[in-house]
């Protein structure tokens, strides 16, 4: 019986998360537009054409929690910069990520948008306010 | 009719599978890569898959030591020997608990680097290591992540000469950021950002004990004494980012072209002008940079500044310098420079370049002739628009006792020895040109 419950629930997890999924892949494309044109001048340089950064230097945005995983974090990478250790997948990244002042909430919001809807990602959009709450904190 | 058109397309069919038969048998037999290197010529794999593969060293019974930048079973040094296999090298000893670039066998020792100290270990006469606990030579250098591999070359008078990379792109009061301005003087340089000389064969040295022998070098991972001029050599990784970073000051289409990669001959108190000045291989002069008012023209202090003796294409990356001193290659190679390209990432208008190794004839301790490519192909493709999609990276380069040299791969952690013999044609016929070689 317990198994059961277990199985029902997995079922359940299963077919919210392909829904959410479903859900998520309903990002405009004229955001993902812009936000493939920000990330052309502001990100591909480092992070790559195919999102998969460039090894021991400059960490991948494709599948990784660092870009699918917390909003919150995500922004504050983009507002404040990073300058710390990154390890992903056993791999140390050595290049310090700059902030980026120069964006204009929206653009952000787009951009972060489009990484994590690119490389594989599917994650769901970050939205102008949301970049604003964490711009707000640092200010 | 009919029936003799399907007759014919049977036939035409099975020519084709049997084609497509012998085809795959052939590709099969095929080395990984193609590395095209130049008329009688050779280039074997020598082993594969040994780890991340930093510089190596050739002691004189054909032993290869390895300094790995990832432990391998725990060891950050392997030592190689040839087995009955072609292409796959024996591990036949293992040891240093520590990550790390350089090494390097001088007077009896050697000689590696984590990327804060420098350790040695003693060689008994048949070149093997006695123990592999280690003497602490040098420790405390300076490691902030970026640019903190420490590379190493040994003079004939008992020095040391370790790498110090910068922890910054340009000195940027905000590192990578769009139009932050230039620290003026930059604070960098107190402790990175040149060349360190310290003592061979003294037990812990740290900063006070050793000189600064040069400064205003950004990062070097490929440096080498030259015995004959008896002086350094080393190859700097030029800045990043220019033209994203100051998109008012460069052509957006030239930018893949700043600044030059430069090789250096090092003398003691030299100064090179990183963060200040950047080589402009398209003017051929160190101009000032962009974070100290530079406009792409101004020139200002960066006529103090020493020029290169080499100025290579921008952002490919020279992890490797190596004069050659053997005798099995022809002689327009003796005492020429090779230099293992480790590629670009910071080339994003027009594709990535460089996974190669390069070699300038050098007479009399000088240049005296153009750059060209002189072993191809390691990236496995024509033309790489993302760094990672490169299959292998060029990143060491040591010269064997018969003369042949050995090329690392720090990808996938392969080696390849290049041999010559004046009787045999290349294996890819031709040397490996490419229009890059035309650059300065």
């Amino acid at each position: 019986m317990k198994k059961l419950a277990i199985i029902a629930t997995l079922v359940v997890l299963a077919a919210s998360v392909v829904f959410a999924q479903a859900k998520q892949s309903a990002v405009s494309k004229e955001v993902m537009d812009r936000g493939k044109t920000i990330y052309e001048t502001n990100c591909q340089a480092c992070h790559q054409p195919n999102g998969m950064g460039v090894p021991r230097l400059n960490p991948p945005l494709a599948k990784t929690q660092y870009v699918v995983g917390d909003k919150a974090r995500l922004i504050q990478i983009v507002a404040k910069g990073l300058n710390e250790t990154i390890i992903i997948d056993d791999e140390e990244y050595a290049n310090p990520m700059p902030a980026f002042p120069q964006l204009t909430d929206q653009q952000v919001a787009d951009v972060l948008t489009y990484v994590r809807n690119s490389f594989g990602n599917k994650a769901t959009p970050i939205t102008t306010a949301q970049v604003k709450v964490e711009r707000a904190k640092i200010k | 009719m009919k029936i003799k058109m399907i007759a014919a397309l049977k036939s035409a069919t099975l020519l084709l599978v049997s084609f497509m038969t012998i085809g795959t048998a052939v590709i099969a037999q095929l080395p990984l890569v193609d590395i095209k290197v130049p008329a009688g010529f050779n280039a074997s794999l020598y082993a594969e898959g040994i780890g991340r593969a930093r510089h190596l060293v050739v002691n004189k019974n054909d032993k290869v030591f390895v300094k790995l930048e990832r432990l391998s079973k725990g060891n950050g040094i392997v030592e190689l020997a040839e087995s009955k296999t072609p292409g796959k090298a024996e591990v036949i000893n293992a040891f240093a608990s520590y990550t790390g670039t350089g090494i390097a066998i001088k007077n009896g020792y050697l000689y590696a680097t984590s990327n804060t100290e420098v350790f040695r270990y003693k060689l008994n006469s048949d070149m093997e290591v006695i123990s592999t606990e280690p003497e602490l030579i040098v420790t405390g250098l300076i490691d902030r992540r970026q640019h903190n591999s420490k590379s190493i070359a040994l003079d004939n008078a008992g020095n040391l000469y370790v790498n110090i990379g910068a922890f910054s792109n340009s000195c940027q009061e905000k590192d990578r950021q769009n139009g932050s301005l230039g620290m003026d003087p930059c604070p960098v340089l107190d402790s990175a950002g040149g060349i360190w000389q310290f003592t061979a064969d003294k037990l812990n040295q740290t900063y006070k004990d050793g000189s600064r022998y040069a400064t205003g070098i950004r990062n070097v991972v490929g440096l080498d004494w030259n015995d004959e001029i008896n002086e350094l050599f080393v190859m700097q990784h030029g800045r990043d980012q220019l033209g994203s970073m100051f998109p008012n000051v460069f052509d957006a289409q030239k930018v893949d072209e700043l600044p030059a990669e430069e090789m250096f001959l090092v003398k003691k108190g030299m100064n090179f002008g990183w963060p200040y000045c950047y080589y402009d291989p398209i003017q051929n002069k160190k101009v000032l940079s962009p974070e100290y008012g530079g406009d792409g023209k101004k020139i200002g202090r960066c006529a103090e500044m020493q020029d290169p003796v080499v100025a290579f294409p921008a952002h490919m990356a020279p992890n490797a310098l190596l004069f050659y001193t053997g005798t099995m290659f022809p002689d327009r190679y003796k005492n020429g420079a090779f230099i293992a390209f480790h590629g670009s990432w910071n080339r994003s208008v027009n594709g990535q370049e460089g996974y190669f190794v390069a070699f300038v004839p050098f007479k009399g301790g000088k240049p005296s002739g153009k750059w060209e490519i002189f072993a191809n192909g390691f990236a496995g493709m024509e033309k790489v628009v993302s760094t990672g999609d490169a299959k292998y990276r060029p990143c060491g380069i040591a010269q064997g006792p018969d003369g042949s040299l050995y090329i690392s791969d720090d990808n996938k952690g392969n080696i390849w020895k290049i041999t010559y013999n004046k009787n045999t044609a290349a294996n890819i016929v031709g040397s490996a040109n490419n229009n890059l070689a035309t650059a300065p």
